[in-house]
């Protein structure tokens, strides 16, 4: 447990947080190598699938960065992702996952700091979780018939 | 539209533990309509029970499929291959179409995964509301198009109770009172000589009375 290192996604909105992440590397700021950051065309295009299927295939925690409410590219991408985000914590938490290991977190493109302390923050808290408390392999993720 | 609700992973846990392969079988009309058992929400429930099973050692295989129509035997046939190759279904179509599956597969355990909750329709995004209870003796011409039956919560058929605040029912304060609805469209539609008459009691024989109901149309009969 002392070396566990959690993996992380971080879906991050091309307007914002991924430009965010972007100003974070030519600032040299650190941040953490557990988060392998997915760039989306907006956090509003996130379907609950993404979330359940990173969970379902052994992710440890997923970070959702999109833009401060009132300043989505698209107009309201980001309140449908919180939403979305709110529904997905309560049906993790029934499926037996933390709810804390699902984030939503709004910065802007020029939030290079803010961002990174939301990714210290959520590798932290996945950390002090531990890994999701498995009884069975993963199996690969069965669809259709 | 038959409007129903998700069970909880928990629930759907505990009636699906002395299976292994499971089905989510999910419905295409209603209950996709309703966000409670489309595609969509199949795939979100066959993912949480895969994460479930995984978390507490549960041992499931789950596949995932959605038809058209689960109340319907045509549409069946298109999970026949699905449903032979599975131990048990969890079915999140409405309470009809679980068992018109069930009755279909006598062999083959079929289980509910929603609850089928009213008649309704979409008030607003996200707000489902009943509005009919399938009464079977239908008395909305004497009401201005208002059901009293279902959005009355006392089912007043000769005017109010009495107790409602402002336009409020006094039973649940969060909607409007239905007869102050009643009311106010027989008098827009120049109609509230109707509500002169005294209504007889409801003939409540052609609802939950005597087993389940039947309509036979012997014109289409073969
Ligand atoms: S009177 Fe009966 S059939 Fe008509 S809307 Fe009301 S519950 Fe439905
Ligand atoms: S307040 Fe109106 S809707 Fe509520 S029970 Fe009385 S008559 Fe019915």
């Amino acid at each position: 447990m002392e070396n566990y290192e959690p993996k992380i996604i971080a879906f991050c909105c091309h307007y914002c947080a991924y430009s965010a992440a972007d100003l974070a590397g030519s600032s040299r700021l650190q941040y953490p190598p557990n988060v392998r950051i997915v760039r989306t065309p907006c956090t509003g295009r996130l379907e609950i699938d993404y979330y359940m299927r990173a969970f379902e295939n052994g992710i440890d925690g997923v970070l959702v960065a999109g833009c401060e409410e009132g300043s989505c590219h698209f107009k309201d991408g980001n309140l449908l992702a919180k939403r979305r985000v709110n529904s997905i914590r309560t049906v993790l938490a029934e499926a037996g996952i933390e709810a804390e290991r699902l984030r939503m977190v709004n910065v802007s493109a020029a939030m290079a700091r803010p961002l990174v302390e939301y990714i210290k923050e959520m590798v932290e808290t996945v950390r002090k979780l531990g890994p999701v408390k498995i009884k069975e392999p993963v199996n690969k993720t069965s669809t259709g018939v | 539209m038959i409007v129903a609700e998700r069970k909880t992973i928990p629930e759907m846990v505990a009636i699906l533990k002395e299976h292994k392969k499971v089905l989510v079988l999910g419905c295409g009309t209603c209950v996709t309509v309703c966000l409670a058992g489309g595609e969509r929400e199949v795939s979100i429930i066959a993912s949480a029970l895969r994460i479930a099973s995984r978390v507490q050692g549960l041992g499931f295989e789950v596949s995932e499929l959605t038809i058209e129509r689960q109340c319907d035997n045509i549409f069946i046939e298109q999970a026949a291959e699905a449903i032979e190759k599975c131990d048990a279904v969890l079915s999140t179509a409405c309470g009809a179409g679980v068992q018109a599956i069930a009755e279909r597969y006598p062999l083959k355990p079929v289980y509910a995964g929603l609850n089928t909750a009213f008649l309704g329709i979409l008030e607003e995004r996200g707000v489902w509301t009943e509005k009919c209870a399938a009464c079977g003796d239908c008395v909305l011409d004497k009401y201005g198009g208002i059901c009293p039956i279902t959005r009355c919560a006392k089912h007043m058929l000769n005017g109010p109770c009495g107790g409602s605040r402002e336009d409020r029912c006094e039973v649940r304060p969060d909607r409007a009172c239905a007869w102050q609805l009643i009311y106010k469209r027989l008098k827009d539609i120049g109609e509230l000589d109707k509500l002169n008459a005294i209504t007889e009691p409801k003939n409540w024989s052609a609802s939950l009375n005597g087993g389940p109901r039947t309509i036979i149309r012997e014109d289409h009969r073969i």
